[in-house]
């Protein structure tokens, strides 16, 4: 599928909350079903925009599943519920009598392209979150581990994995920009990352990007929500670890977590729902945060900021206590 | 008499099936399943409160931010907090934006789609409506989705990013405001009050907040006539279609009350209409009834109720409990908030046919007009500089209840903290009130009770149109009906 060929779309919700839909709607400039269209993509049918009623999505998919109809895109939003007891009754489709995940596996079996759309159907996501009450996974990763509803071996009919493109929710670019490129037959094995996300946005950090930087160069912190110093020392922010491109490519115009005034959460990563500590509190051990940069040695960190600290601007210093600019710029520093 | 399956539905939020009996033209019985469980009060049991936050908005992708005003005011009541005048307003902004845009959403995405179907081709209307309202294809989808997303450039500023934003704390919201973003803001509201006024009303926003009664209203569509804005359209199909005798319930009304004024009272009062007038609200009077729910345990009210699927529960039918205020069904949404709040157009409306399609699309789209001006005078009250936020302590014991206003009617979260874990989490949702199923003393919810008499393939309403049309009128949110 390359050049002026078209691709079409079947999208399915299970054990989600529909959020990344939502989030898809909010498709900056052109708007989303404009986007779709330049992008040569056609909805054979979307639970929350389509017109047909249900006895013709049935038909479809039926078609689909017999091979009377060719499916290019698969999109999965949601995770697939395996529960109670393997069952699936979790989440019967409604008007079929059968557990959705009996759908899915047999959709993506004739599927060109199989798309988890969000970190629930990428990796389970939220909805696996404590005792994950219905045995919730993603379609090709349970929690971190390759596996899920699919199987590790699993492969589209164009030979590729599920493509995650995880985020909670996951940013309407993001998912488009994927739709796209396979619209265009230009996204292949290497352009996944390890964890089968598209690097189109994973090969950057939430970190960059981030207006609090200059804090973070001198671990000018904040101390309480509102605070405009850089949350990773006390509130949590995972930004520097997390792989998104959420401070570059801006949410709902120039949003982000971290603009927003908290922590990035590492929302595309796989079990990002358990860290395993309070989400909004930086754990320590003896003052040090855990989870520094993944890749810089931990001696250097603690020797790098502790000089940074020591250099640290009396403006940057107060503005990181502040929720509003207190020291502006360009005014002399304050010597002892 | 055959029983029918009716489902999946497209255009509503998540999955939903419905079987009817249908008798003599028209649907004699329904019965509501929710066929989707996630089990959020379980997986939030031995969590650390505050991370309620994290889970909480996650419940619903489509209306977020309330399941995260009502976590923020069950912790905030639990711990006590108290939320500067910014926090409020700030959060009312977020608040409102979301319920507004939910509402349009429901309005140009959900709703009307259905009118432009080849069941209604021969239809005078069909034509122009088929034109505006076609799913994917019409002139209105792409515009109000530009309109949608340039308005919603109010949440990447103040909310981060929607859905799923942790802006709103206990103790206020994260972002404060500065003098150039509160200009912004104004901005950004300003132009969607140009879209509501040139596409959705073509008429200022305080022409249609003075509407007040069912004659204004019919006047005010007459003189639209020629170049009707997306309402008047709407009101003259819905006159030929009879809309108003479609999807009645039991008329029993209730609103938990939304947006915190400076004042302390809210901009939407809390209460509850049943037998024709207004009666104020027992809290302490809500239960929820599990008898026909794939859940273990008996009729429990939400502070001590506990959520335990039980599939093989014999007569259950859904993964939706059965609330109940006094042991009554009762209907909540835009509809229940206005009639409640004393709107003189609803009230008028609502005497003369009830809750039914028509009132409860009205009802919408008045407060859209409402929450609008509301969100200008609130932009204008922020003042930068003053704090947005104060700090909460966290109490390793306690409880908290949080009740709001989604947009599609009342949300409540109880809160029960011991040894600084979530110790019980209870959420009661909007969808949960009005696609309940029947309860022990056999009483159907709001949606099933609306649903009995709808016409089945009857000339004005071929096949199962008219049934479509009662559910979607609803605005269901079926990923929280059950969570
Ligand atoms: S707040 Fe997070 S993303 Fe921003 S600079 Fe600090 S560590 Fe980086
Ligand atoms: S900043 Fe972090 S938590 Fe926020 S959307 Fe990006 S990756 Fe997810």
């Amino acid at each position: 599928m390359s050049g002026g060929a078209r691709m079409n779309l079947l999208w399915l919700q299970s054990g989600g909350c529909g959020g990344c839909t939502m989030s898809l709607l909010c498709a900056d400039t052109p708007d989303l079903l404009t986007r779709l269209d330049t992008s040569g993509i056609d909805l054979l049918w979307h639970p929350s925009l389509s017109e047909a009623g249900m006895d013709e999505a049935l038909r479809l998919l039926e078609d689909i599943r017999s091979g009377r109809q060719r499916l290019d895109a698969l999109c999965v939003e949601g995770s697939l519920l395996r529960g109670p007891h393997g069952t699936g009754r979790f989440h019967m489709l409604a008007g079929t009598g059968r557990p959705m995940i009996e759908w899915v596996r047999e959709l993506a079996a004739v599927a060109r392209y199989c798309v988890a759309v969000g970190s629930c159907a990428a990796f389970g996501g939220v909805t696996a979150g404590g005792s994950n009450p219905t045995d919730a996974c993603g379609l090709q990763y349970d929690g971190r581990y390759p596996g899920g509803l699919l199987g590790k071996d699993y492969r589209s009919s164009a030979g590729l994995p599920a493509i995650n493109v995880a985020g909670c929710p996951t940013h309407p670019d993001w998912v488009l920009d994927t739709l796209h490129l396979l619209a265009r037959g230009e996204l292949g094995a290497d352009d996944l990352d390890d964890l089968a996300r598209p690097r189109m946005y994973t090969d950057l950090l939430a970190h960059h990007g981030c207006p609090r930087n200059e804090f973070y160069e001198y671990k000018a912190s904040a101390i309480e929500p509102s605070d405009l110093g850089c949350l990773m020392e006390h509130l949590g922010c995972m930004g520097t670890q997390a792989q998104a491109d959420c401070n570059v490519r801006t949410w709902n115009g120039e949003g982000s977590c971290t603009r927003g005034g908290y922590a990035c959460i590492n929302c595309t990563a796989p079990e990002f729902e358990e860290p395993g500590h309070a989400f909004l509190r930086t754990p320590t051990v003896a003052g040090i945060p855990l989870g520094l940069p993944t890749d810089m040695p931990k001696a250097w960190f603690i020797a790098l900021s502790s000089l940074a600290k020591a250099a640290t601007p009396q403006r940057i210093k107060e503005n990181a206590r502040a929720d509003h600019v207190v020291a502006r710029p360009g005014r002399k520093p304050d010597r002892k | 008499m055959a029983r029918q399956i009716v489902g999946p539905f497209n255009r509503v939020e998540g999955d939903l099936e419905v079987q009817l009996d249908v008798g003599d033209g028209q649907v004699d019985a329904a019965w509501v399943n929710s066929p989707l469980y996630r089990g959020f009060e379980q997986i939030l049991l031995g969590k650390i409160p505050g991370d309620a936050l994290v889970y909480a908005p996650r419940v619903c992708g489509i209306c977020s931010v309330s399941q995260s005003v009502a976590a923020a005011f069950a912790l905030g009541d639990a711990y006590r907090a108290e939320t500067p005048p910014n926090g409020i307003l700030a959060l009312d902004l977020i608040h409102a934006a979301e319920n507004l845009i939910d509402h349009l959403t429901h309005f140009y995405l959900f709703f009307m789609p259905d009118f432009a179907r080849p069941e209604y081709a021969a239809q005078p209307w069909h034509a122009d409506i088929h034109a505006r309202f076609r799913a994917v294809e019409g002139s209105a989808a792409p515009e109000f989705l530009q309109a949608r997303t340039a308005f919603m450039h109010l949440m990447g500023l103040l909310a981060g990013k929607w859905p799923h934003s942790l802006a709103i704390q206990p103790g206020g919201c994260t972002r404060a405001v500065s003098a150039r973003e509160r200009l912004h803001l104004g901005n950004v509201v300003g132009a969607f009050r140009r879209f509501l006024e040139q596409r959705v009303f073509a008429a200022p926003l305080d022409e249609i907040v003075a509407l007040d009664s069912r004659d204004a209203l019919q006047h005010w569509q007459a003189a639209q006539a020629g170049q009707p804005g997306d309402l008047a359209r709407f009101l003259a199909l819905g006159e030929a279609l009879g809309l108003h005798t479609l999807g009645r319930a039991a008329d029993r009304f209730m609103s938990f009350g939304a947006y915190r004024e400076a004042d302390g009272a809210p901009l939407f009062a809390r209460g509850v209409w049943r037998d024709g007038s207004l009666h104020s609200l027992d809290v302490d009077g809500i239960a929820e009834d599990v008898s026909h729910s794939w859940m273990a345990g008996d009729t429990a009210p939400p502070r001590t109720a506990r959520t335990l699927p039980d599939p093989g529960r014999e007569g259950a039918y859904t993964w939706c409990k059965a609330p109940r205020l006094h042991g009554k069904a009762v209907e909540v949404g835009a509809l229940a908030r206005q009639l409640v709040d004393g709107h003189p157009l609803i009230c008028d409306l609502v005497a003369a046919t009830g809750g039914n399609v028509l009132t409860r699309v009205v009802a919408r789209l008045l407060e859209s007009a409402r929450i609008l001006l509301a969100m200008q005078r609130w932009t204008d009250a922020l003042v930068p500089g003053e704090p947005f936020h104060n700090p909460a302590a966290p109490l390793a014991d306690a409880e908290g209840i949080g009740l709001t206003e989604a947009a599609r009617g009342s949300l409540g979260h109880w809160l029960r903290i011991e040894g600084g874990r979530i110790r019980n989490y209870q959420i009661v949702s909007p969808t949960t009130w009005n696609f309940s199923p029947r309860d022990a003393a056999g009483q159907p919810g709001a949606l099933e009770q609306a649903l009995t008499g709808t016409p089945v393939d009857s000339p004005r309403h071929p096949r199962k149109i008219a049934v479509q049309h009662v559910v979607r009128s609803f605005d269901p949110c079926m990923v929280c009906t059950a969570h």
